[in-house]
């Protein structure tokens, strides 16, 4: 399938690209590390220890930035960087630019790490990093821009592949989002006050914190979806047609979402009910570009039982389907009545977080981690072991998200249960009490979650020490054969 | 006609603008986006060098 106009490649920039992608793994580890300990302070409250850093209000906004924009953010850069450059088969823009954006973003993460724990915070969620951070991270960000927009311009093919749409669609969004949701007045280096006030406010935090999911953690992941799913099935995606009608549809429908985060709030009627309808239509554009996802491994569908790579990336959009079917129907005035504030959001933002987000940056990974060491794609140290965390990832996320969706629906039913004489049938506390199951068993699943991530750590150091692991049989995980794995080192 | 009349009708050229790229992708049959489609696999020979390269050390 070789283009034959393109004779000879340019080489590649793959520093960035490598470096992002060790990032990724790290930061993983150390973002779910987060989770799981904060999950455990839900159960056992005495892990609150007596100092305030390590308190679940100070833990909980380092683990979202953690693992959206250390993970996450990571991850969304190296494929990015890696997908321009191979579909427009050209180097990156700017070696410069780059650096500047691995280092800019590393400064920021350390950043957060440092100022979360300390207490300094705007409270926006999501946006909690006070305004010196936001001043870095906006520049990071127009200097990524800059540089990719700077490739796609660079480019040698005519046309601009899909999945650049994406990735351009995040990068554009993401700066317009973060920058109108920092416009803050600054009182000293450490504390600002926001400039617009009550609903206002609410609406313009809803509008960033909405759209952070819909082009950060979604149309950035698309992007990964559409080179990385094509690539590792060895085929095509499933319908190009389809893929032009899912970008614009969902861009165009996104943006008006947000409100659904208000509902019965002081924000007008009309806005929380036009939220309403624009998410129940999101429904379409999401599943369009789930099916044209999973319908490419159409007469290929046994490359599932032998790759567990494109499982990864194949059980992701499954996950996908499942959290944006929830998401409409939890946008449901009636819905979101029982759901609001109930741990069944926390489950919903888990199901696309762990099932979509982490997976499909898992395969993504497994694929492109051994280019950049000079392999073929996916031919990583282990392949049993990436269908190990495959395994560790899908169990800890059913246990995560079908143990919320109990509490969720029990707290929902608890809090507005009411006696014949109209006073409340249950305390506050007593929903707590029998939340504690339900916390058990999601603290078991994020730690499933954790373990698969900390095996592919391994993984990814064995690959880049040039090492293959012995396996005649994917299927069996064998201690023994580890003795005479090592395989002589690249180069 | 006030500021509401626009913002209502750029709802409607948005939606307008829609039909009209769906009408864009469906003309000219599925054929017309091969190529694109094998965007990702255009610059293989690349990916084959590196395992050659890989094979010889």
């Amino acid at each position: 399938m070789a283009n034959p106009n393109i004779a000879k490649h340019p080489e590649y920039d793959y520093d960035t690209v490598r470096l992002f992608c060790l990032a990724t793994i790290v930061w993983g580890v150390v973002g779910m590390a987060v989770g799981v300990l904060i999950a455990a302070q839900m159960v056992w409250p005495v892990l609150n220890t007596p100092w305030e850093w390590f308190h679940f209000g100070r833990l909980r906004p380092l683990h979202t930035n953690a693992v959206i924009f250390a993970f996450g953010g990571s991850a969304l850069m190296a494929t990015s960087y890696y997908v321009v450059q191979r579909t427009c088969q050209t180097p990156l823009f700017s070696p410069f630019l780059s650096k500047f954006t691995f280092w800019g973003w590393q400064t920021v993460i350390v950043a957060a790490a440092i100022t979360l724990p300390l207490g300094i915070t705007t409270t926006h969620e999501y946006a909690e990093l006070e305004w010196p951070i936001d001043i870095l991270i906006a520049l990071v960000w127009i200097a990524y821009a800059v540089n990719y927009i700077g490739t796609i311009a660079r480019r040698k093919p005519n046309h601009i592949y899909v999945a650049n749409w994406f990735f351009m669609a995040f990068i554009l969004a993401v700066a317009i989002l973060h920058i109108f949701n920092s416009i803050q007045h600054p009182v000293t280096l450490w504390k600002s006050y926001y400039v617009p006030s009550g609903a206002i406010d609410a609406m313009i935090q809803w509008w960033y914190g909405h759209n952070a999911v819909g082009f950060y953690l979604t149309a950035g992941f698309l992007g990964m979806m559409y080179y990385f799913v094509p690539k590792q099935a060895e085929r095509p995606i499933y319908s190009y047609r389809l893929s032009i009608v899912h970008f614009w549809a969902l861009i165009a429908i996104y943006m008006w979402a947000g409100a659904h985060h208000l509902h019965y709030t002081a924000l007008p009627d009309w806005a929380q009910s036009l939220s309403m309808v624009f998410s129940l239509i999101l429904l379409f554009p999401s599943w369009g570009g789930m099916i044209n996802g999973i319908m490419t491994l159409s007469g290929a569908w046994d490359k599932l039982r032998t790759d567990p790579i494109l499982k990864f990336l194949v059980v992701s959009l499954s996950f996908y389907g499942l959290a944006t079917f929830e998401g409409p129907m939890l946008s449901i005035k009636t819905v979101n009545a029982m759901s609001h504030a109930t741990d069944w959001t926390v489950g919903h933002v888990h199901a696309g977080a762990l099932g979509w987000v982490a997976m499909i940056t898992f395969g993504a990974m497994y694929h492109l981690i051994p280019i950049m060491y000079g392999r073929k794609q996916g031919q990583m140290y282990s392949i049993a072991l990436i269908n190990l965390h495959f395994w560790l990832a899908t169990i800890g996320t059913v246990l995560y998200i079908a143990s919320m969706w109990v509490n969720g629906l029990m707290q929902g039913l608890m809090w507005r249960a009411v006696n014949e004489d109209g006073t409340l049938t249950y305390t506050f506390v007593e929903s707590l009490e029998a939340s504690m199951p339900g916390y058990i068993v999601r603290t078991i699943g994020g730690a499933l979650f954790l373990a698969g991530m900390l095996v592919m750590a391994w993984n990814v150091w064995c690959t880049t020490q040039g090492r293959t692991r012995n396996e005649e049989d994917p299927a069996t995980l064998d201690p023994v054969l580890e003795a005479d794995a090592v395989a002589p080192a690249r180069g | 006609m006030d500021m509401n009349d626009l913002r209502a009708l750029s709802t409607v050229l948005m939606f307008l603008t829609f039909l009209g790229i769906i009408a864009w992708t469906v003309i000219g049959g599925r054929d017309r986006f091969r190529d694109a489609a094998n965007l990702p696999f255009a610059d293989d020979d690349r990916d084959e060098s590196e395992t050659k390269r890989e094979k010889s050390s």
